[in-house]
């Protein structure tokens, strides 16, 4: 089996939610996004429980020129942001139930007939992605199409995608690809074009890379996500200095009391 | 003087180079501020939306909050007393102290032994399938190294002030002096991580407020736990002992200097701390466990009263409860700041001196 990855590139999504509408039809998620937002046509907020397609609306002050914005518009550029399926997973390594699992093609999968609902995931995922369905109790995320790559199909947004702004495929080729992309984009004059794939961080890289316009963090991006584990040494250090105080002082304190109890007792 | 100003023809405006001035600064305010403040002005959804490396995607929040709901922090707090008293009452028992106190002490930490499991499988989202917590063990898991230590806390703790119950009323016999000791031994073990090990559950994730500051939470929560012990037990009656005063007074100590470690530092990812609904609940639970009791207990000491001590205790023990929900609601006000993950200053961090 391949290591597979996304490569969701925002110079090419039109906005047409197909995404959302086919992952949600595949995979049998309830409805959401049925509230205004006010947040231009982004109506869902984010990736949830409910939501593992997203849709991002992004409204820049007017930039001139390329996309055929005239140079008093707005620019706007749309992104379908999705579970980065990280290198080193946060809710993988959080889970006490041994449900999220890797699966053979790298993602990071959520089995629903292990998970019991703790929460431990939601609040160690550094992108904000997992989320616990209070309905349900259980934690929900994109699965990666786990069953649909088993059977030896693409996910169901990929597919779904009407301009290839989704793309699907083998991660090393599809790194290759965007660079590829990168190059042909400032070429074009789009100079601000980055690839987001966080490798130099203590997520290690993930199998949701993205390609957007100017800085990620106007797409919600984080420019440096941590897997919470990097914290565990600095926390079982304090615990364990808790713990010594603790006995040390419980112990001394009361050598030094029954001491005295003794001689009052004449022991 | 106002004709002169105002050229009406046919009761239409002419336009003129001040009025043309007007409208130009109008929209150079609305461009600059994104929206413009006159009276009666207030535009709906303003200022208007932009998503930008200053504001983000609009303000949202990039993280969750915590799913929790109020049996965790409860739980923090059972268990950081039942630990603390577990540990007191095995140290009292090897060094010969006060029958009462060993009894007591146990007591408590069999209380939080059935408490602390009940409240954690309330709060799963699937209660019945708490016991998928036992499939594995993760030591890189808080969550999974905790479960399996609540198990063995709850396990002996239990055990221990059972056989102890058994030996007292039906006379001692072999059996349960093995299990006495035996189980003392392991809640002595099980009790020292298990009551702070909560610190490192919430130090080691995503939310900025906790991870700054995982290097002091099991610290912090430890205190807090001995704190509320030492005042339950001293509730219980145990007001005589010396050893349980210096251990109050060593609590709050540690109390008063978290929170002067809270207060007198400035960045920004503290700022639940300090600020809003989550802020004044730190402040007073740092009060309550902190400066209070240290100096009901000081006066205590020269006056030999010892009511100022149960009285201490008890606001020791609110302290402690007021501390864990204080840093749990702290969580969701540090997830609900989008500025933090996305290493945003905003202008309130600027005002603060940042």
């Amino acid at each position: 089996m391949s290591v597979t990855a996304f490569l969701t590139d925002s110079t090419l999504c039109i906005g047409c939610k197909a995404c959302e509408v086919a992952c949600k039809e595949w995979n049998g998620v309830t409805e959401d996004g049925l509230d205004w937002t006010g947040f231009s046509y982004d109506n869902t907020g984010s990736v949830g429980a409910s939501t593992w397609r997203h849709v991002k609306f992004v409204e820049h002050a007017p930039e001139p020129g390329i996309g055929g914005n005239a140079p008093e518009m707005n620019s706007w550029s749309f992104s379908s942001d999705v579970c980065k399926h990280c290198e080193n997973a946060g809710c993988l390594e959080a889970c006490p139930t041994g449900s999220i699992v890797r699966t053979e093609f790298g993602g990071v999968y959520v089995q629903p007939d292990v998970c019991n609902g703790c929460g431990y995931c939601v609040v160690a995922c550094p992108f904000g992605v997992v989320e616990r369905n209070e309905d349900d109790g259980r934690a929900f995320k994109c699965t990666f199409c786990y069953d649909r790559q088993k059977a030896g199909l693409i996910p169901a947004c990929a597919k779904a995608c009407p301009t290839e702004s989704i793309q699907f495929g083998e991660i090393d080729t599809l790194r290759r690809k965007a660079e590829e992309r990168l190059e042909e984009l400032r070429r074009r004059g789009m100079r601000d074009a980055t690839l987001y794939d966080p490798v130099n961080t203590s997520v290690g890289g993930t199998h949701a890379m993205f390609i957007v316009r100017g800085d990620p963090r106007s797409y919600n991006l984080p420019p440096k996500p941590e897997v919470p584990t990097i914290y565990l040494k600095k926390g079982w250090a304090s615990s364990a200095v808790a713990a010594a105080v603790l006995l040390g002082g419980t112990l001394l304190a009361f050598l030094a009391d029954g001491g005295r109890n003794g001689q009052r007792n004449g022991r | 003087m106002s004709e002169a100003k105002i050229h009406v023809i046919g009761g239409a405006r002419v336009p003129d180079s001040p009025s043309e001035q007007r409208l130009v600064e109008i929209r150079q305010e609305a461009e600059r501020r994104g929206e413009v403040k006159a009276i009666g002005i207030r535009p709906s959804g303003a200022p208007f939306p932009k998503a930008s490396p200053e504001t983000g995607y609009y303000g949202l929040p990039l993280l969750k909050q915590p799913p929790w709901t109020w049996e965790i922090p409860l739980y923090f707090f059972a268990g950081g007393a039942a630990g603390a008293a577990a540990v007191m009452g095995a140290i009292a028992d090897y060094t010969g102290a006060d029958r009462k106190l060993v009894r007591d002490a146990r007591w408590i930490a069999a209380a939080g032994a059935v408490i602390s499991p009940a409240l954690l499988i309330a709060d799963l989202g699937r209660p019945a399938r708490f016991l998928n917590m036992l499939r594995v063990f993760k030591p890189q898991s808080p969550m999974s190294v905790g479960v399996w230590t609540l198990l063995g806390f709850s396990g002996a703790a239990a055990a221990t002030a059972f056989a102890g119950f058994m030996g007292e009323r039906y006379g001692p016999s072999l059996p349960l002096r093995v299990i006495e000791n035996a189980g003392q031994a392991a809640s002595l073990v099980f009790g020292l991580p298990f009551s702070n090990y909560t610190g490192v559950l919430i130090g080691a994730t995503a939310i900025p407020v906790w991870n700054q500051n995982v290097g002091d939470l099991p610290i912090h929560f430890a205190a807090s736990g001995l704190g509320a012990a030492v005042g339950l037990l001293e509730m219980m009656g145990n007001d005589k002992s010396r050893a349980l005063q210096a251990l109050g007074l060593g609590a709050a100590l540690f109390e008063c200097w978290e929170g002067l470690r809270i207060e007198g530092r400035g960045h920004s990812h503290l700022d639940p701390l300090k600020h809003g609904p989550s802020g004044w609940m730190i402040r007073t639970g740092g009060v309550l466990a902190g400066p209070v009791p240290f100096l009901l207990r000081a006066a205590s000491v020269f006056t030999g009263d010892s009511r100022l001590r149960r009285w201490a205790g008890i606001s020791a023990l609110l302290g402690s409860l007021v501390t864990r929900f204080a840093w749990v609601d702290a969580g969701h006000a540090s997830a609900r700041e989008w500025r933090e993950p996305l290493e945003i200053a905003g202008e309130g961090r600027r005002e603060l001196g940042e």
